[in-house]
Order: C-alpha cells, then sequence, then structure tokens
C-alpha cells in the first residue's frame, strides 16, 4: 500500500493497511521535519515530487519487500510545505517474527532516500536551500 | 519530433514552469536534448553531470533514444524521507 499526498500523515493508517493476525510484529519508521540541519536553523520543508514516477517507485520498493522477505510493507510520504514536527513520511512492515521486519524497513527507508524522485527544500531564517544528495544549493 | 522536459529541484528555479517542450531531430537521445537544451540555457549546462534521467518515468541513460512525445525528466540526487 503506497499514499503520496499533500495532506498530513496518520501513521496508524500504515498498520491497518498491512497488518494481519499472522503478524506477530510491526516495526514503522516514522520521518518528522526538524528544526535543523547542516548546522542550520529549519523552520519547515517543502518537498517537491514528480508524482507519477515517485508513486511507481513507492509501488516498487513494496513489490520489492514482498519478493525479498516475504513481507506486507506499507508507505506513506507527503509533499507540498509541512512544517516541523510533522511527519514526512511512514514505513511500515509487518511481520511475524522481528529480525527481518527491521531489516526489511531499513532497506525501504534507504532506498527511497536515494531512487524515490522526491526532493526537499529547507526554509531557514538566513535563505531556502534545494537539498540535492549532499549538496545544499542556494534557492533565490 | 517534440518532446517534454521536466525539471525538478534547483533547475525549477532556472525554469520555473518546470517543464519545455524541445523539437529535435528524429532518432535523437537523452544526450542530444540535454546538449540542446545546454546551449539555450548556460545554467542547464551540467544537467547530465549532476542529475539521473527518465524516459516515460522510468529510469533511463544517456543513451536512450527518444520518440515524439517523449517525456524526458531530469533527476537531481533525490533528497525524499
Amino acid at each position: 500500500m503506497v499514499l503520496l499526498t499533500t495532506e498530513p500523515l496518520n501513521p496508524q493508517q500504515a498498520v491497518e493497511a498491512i497488518l494481519t493476525d499472522s503478524d506477530g510484529a510491526y516495526v514503522q519508521f516514522v520521518g518528522v521535519v526538524r528544526d535543523h540541519a547542516r548546522g542550520r536553523t529549519v523552520v519547515g520543508l517543502e518537498y517537491q515530487a514528480y508524482v507519477p514516477m515517485a508513486t511507481a517507485q513507492l509501488e516498487k520498493l513494496v513489490a520489492d519487500v514482498q519478493a525479498r522477505w516475504g513481507l506486507s510493507c506499507a508507505i506513506l510520504h507527503r509533499y507540498g510545505y509541512i512544517p516541523v514536527g510533522e511527519v514526512a513520511v511512514v514505513v511500515c512492515v509487518a511481520s511475524s517474527h522481528r529480525a527481518e521486519a527491521f531489516d526489511a524497513c531499513r532497506w525501504a527507508i534507504d532506498t527511497l532516500k536515494k531512487d524515490v524522485p522526491i526532493w526537499k527544500k529547507e526554509f531557514c531564517p538566513d535563505g531556502t536551500f534545494w537539498i540535492e544528495g549532499d549538496d545544499a544549493v542556494p534557492a533565490p | 519530433m517534440t518532446i517534454r522536459v521536466l525539471f525538478f529541484g534547483h533547475y525549477r528555479d532556472v525554469v520555473p514552469s518546470g517543464e519545455k517542450s524541445l523539437t529535435l531531430p528524429d532518432a535523437a537521445t537523452v544526450a542530444d536534448a540535454a546538449a540542446a537544451l545546454a546551449e539555450a540555457e548556460p545554467r542547464l549546462a551540467d544537467l547530465l553531470l549532476r542529475t539521473r534521467v527518465a524516459v516515460g518515468a522510468e529510469f533511463s541513460t544517456a543513451d536512450t533514444p527518444l520518440h515524439d512525445g517523449a517525456e524526458l525528466a531530469f533527476l537531481p540526487p533525490m533528497s525524499g524521507g
């Protein structure tokens, strides 16, 4: 299950989408907008998405978790402006046992950051910056 | 052929609408499209050095052939999550 939306995220929605009676655990990663980055104060982030491709890539991640671990995965990602303290991303993996759920969840969020076409723009008191991998490119 | 080119990240500040229509010779590739864009706008000259590309919303390479109506996207290093 995948959701890419400009609306606030409810992490429990990811759990409810995948949890069954045969699961003994779920592992959930919840990414929240924090108030600092690279030594700068951050007041909010704007996420930009290439929506059709990002949706397809998120669906591919879910399919890959199923193929590689045999586990159900749900991913929610918000885009548009998100203030500090609000949820930007949720990755949830359900499993009979915890070890593979941790592995799969970690793999999914790490791969998401590399391969899903979504970008963040940081709003700081001293300027605005596009974050492109390790680079912070000043925005006008 | 005429293709649609999409820009993301800081390239949105170079191309504020986020997209351009580009007319290219038949049999043009992604690299040909990048060269035509660089010629028209120097701030797009580093596109192939700094971005991955997608044709039709699938990861592609500089050698990927284009076709009339194709959607070509230049994807800077991603920062979702």
